[in-house]
């Protein structure tokens, strides 16, 4: 058979284990990986010069990282793998690549196209949310596991999901004792919905431990907070935020990371030509696909957390399957019974983290409440204000009408931080359900990528 | 505490020192490190914002927010926390257009 050319996009979990399925089937996919190493956000690698080891690194993850590296290792020579390259966009069956070492363009035509591009952290603007020392809660970690590094000698952790209590967990390890645990989520809410965490008995009991961890060091844990601002000038020297009976309080710190959880990275799926959908809990709208991943696009697959947020382990079942969904469609044969077993376990994690998302819920409200100098887009401080004038005096009620107006997600973020949450103020000012106003239309390059004229492979 | 660094480093800091130099200063970083943790084991101001001119100190750390652009000496962008320092690394904290953009608002 002619060289069937398949693409991956990411070396997380769900690249990684798309890639072996692939590779055990006697193709030789490319991977692309914008990472300069395998294992994605969850399980990334340090640079070298560091030599902590996977237990100090991943924790109770640890085997798993391991395993999962170990993998990525043994397919070098059976993949075409591109490190440090971003995909930038996906226009009529061609991948556009950007080598960051190089600083190369490049340009792949593919037959099946498998994106695994992860997740990054959701946000909420909060006022003071640009100033100099608040992190999201995800690259709060990154600069523990990554640098070894604290993001500050008293930092706290703000917002809600199983993330949370983690990296703060992580952070007491590391020898820096947090401020605070703050979670946006009442007690209430989590007891209410907590039973629907007992399908996965060690994930839930692995929670209650780095909670009971914080808490034994006397670290203040607190839930049903609102954010209400950061001080300090230039740079953060407290938190104040209203607590469960209404007080409101002010923390000293030196930073704040927050986080309400992940959000898909679909941007390349959506240039791609997949049909979306919206998800009310996350209000995100995401791409449409099959069991298998098969999203609308022929040739085109999603998996892991970039299709749907389910966390690692459900990641590596997914990318195994959008292989097979893959080989399928390109005419091989595929392990029927394998196929089988995989699609239950992607069922059974589907129903885990919708309990995680009714657990620890987005505070959608928070947005509606926002003041209006409070600053929207950080990338180019357009305020809540701004946008909802847009929406009153200029008759924008749809979202991509009122970017063109007031460039709300216009900035080089590409509306990752601000996108949702601008969605939120428009259709509280539009008097519209959310989902009306639509989502962001995502534009390629999904990065940033030099204009200066390069030289193309 | 408005004095003290960003950042603390928590183990692992017998790496081999690296020099860089930032704004035209010299700065010792140790190797493994990002351009952006280099400078906030240091300070507290990685770079400006282009619109309100307030100190930013990265945010994502993930390659994601775009917040941390600095630009080598012949004017070249980079993003200071997916960049790892090497010897000899020549950095300006504001953008070569930053002249330009004021003399044309």
């Amino acid at each position: 058979m002619a060289a069937q050319r398949i693409l991956i996009v990411g070396a997380g979990p769900a690249g990684t284990r798309a890639a072996e399925a692939l590779v055990r089937h006697g193709l030789r996919p490319v991977v692309v990986d914008e990472s300069p190493a395998s294992g994605g956000q969850i399980y990334r690698r340090q640079p070298a010069p560091f030599k902590r080891t996977a237990k100090t690194l991943y924790g109770f993850e640890a085997a798993k990282a391991t395993r999962l590296h170990g993998v990525f290792e043994a397919l070098a020579g059976a993949i075409d793998y591109r490190p440090s390259t971003l995909a930038w966009h996906v226009h009529e069956r061609v991948l556009h690549l950007f080598d960051v070492t190089s600083e190369r363009f490049g340009e792949l035509p593919f037959d099946a196209l498998i994106i695994a591009t992860g997740a990054a952290d959701r946000v909420i603007p909060f006022p003071g949310w640009t100033k100099a020392g608040v992190f999201s809660l995800g690259g709060s970690q990154v600069a523990l596991k990554y640098q070894a590094c604290a993001v500050g000698r008293q930092p706290v952790f703000l917002g809600t999901g199983p993330l949370l209590a983690l990296v703060a967990y992580q952070y007491l390890k590391a020898g820096v004792v947090p401020a605070a645990v703050l979670d946006t989520t009442p007690s209430a809410v989590k007891l209410r919905h907590a039973a629907g965490l007992l399908a996965r008995p060690s994930a839930f009991a692995k929670g209650l431990y780095y909670l009971a961890s914080l808490r034994a060091h006397g670290v203040a844990l607190e839930s049903g907070v609102t954010p209400l601002g950061v001080e300090g000038e230039p740079a953060v020297e407290a938190l104040v935020y209203r607590d469960a009976k209404g007080r409101d309080r002010r923390l000293a710190c030196d930073a704040v990371a927050f986080g309400y959880g992940l959000q898909s990275e679909s941007q390349l799926a959506e240039l791609a030509g997949a049909e979306i959908a919206f998800e009310p809990l996350s209000r995100q709208w995401l791409p449409k696909t099959d069991a298998d991943g098969r999203a609308t696009p022929r040739g085109v697959y999603l998996c892991g957390d970039g299709a749907r947020v389910r966390g690692a382990d459900v990641a590596e079942a997914g990318g195994e399957l959008a292989a097979y969904a893959a080989l399928a469609d390109l005419g091989r044969e595929v392990p029927h019974a394998r196929i089988a077993l995989l699609r239950r376990k992607m069922a059974r994690g589907a129903r885990f983290a919708r309990a995680l998302q009714r657990v620890f819920p987005v505070p959608h409200h928070f947005a509606e409440a926002l003041a209006d100098d409070t600053v929207l887009c950080r990338c180019e401080m357009v305020s809540v204000g701004e946008l909802r004038r847009a929406a009153l005096a200029l008759g924008a009620s749809e979202i991509n009408r009122a970017k063109a107006l007031t460039r709300v997600g216009m900035g080089r973020c590409q509306g990752r931080y601000c996108g949702i949450t601008a969605t939120t103020v428009l259709a509280a000012a539009a008097k519209m359900p959310v989902e009306q106003v639509t989502g962001l239309r995502p534009q390629g390059p999904v990065k940033p990528v030099p204009i200066a004229p390069a030289a193309s492979e | 505490m408005a004095s003290d660094p960003q950042l603390r480093r928590i183990e692992e800091t017998d790496r081999p020192q690296v020099e860089i130099t930032v704004d035209g200063l010299a700065l010792e970083a140790l190797a493994g490190d990002t351009v952006l943790t280099a400078i906030l084991v240091r300070a507290r101001r990685l770079r400006d914002n282009e619109f309100d001119g307030k100190p930013r100190a990265g945010f994502c750390l993930m390659g994601a927010c775009q917040e941390c652009w600095l630009w080598r000496a012949d004017g070249r962008r980079l993003r200071a926390c997916t960049t790892l320092v090497e010897p000899g690394l020549a950095l300006t904290t504001h953008s070569p257009l930053a002249a330009w953009q004021h003399k044309g608002s």
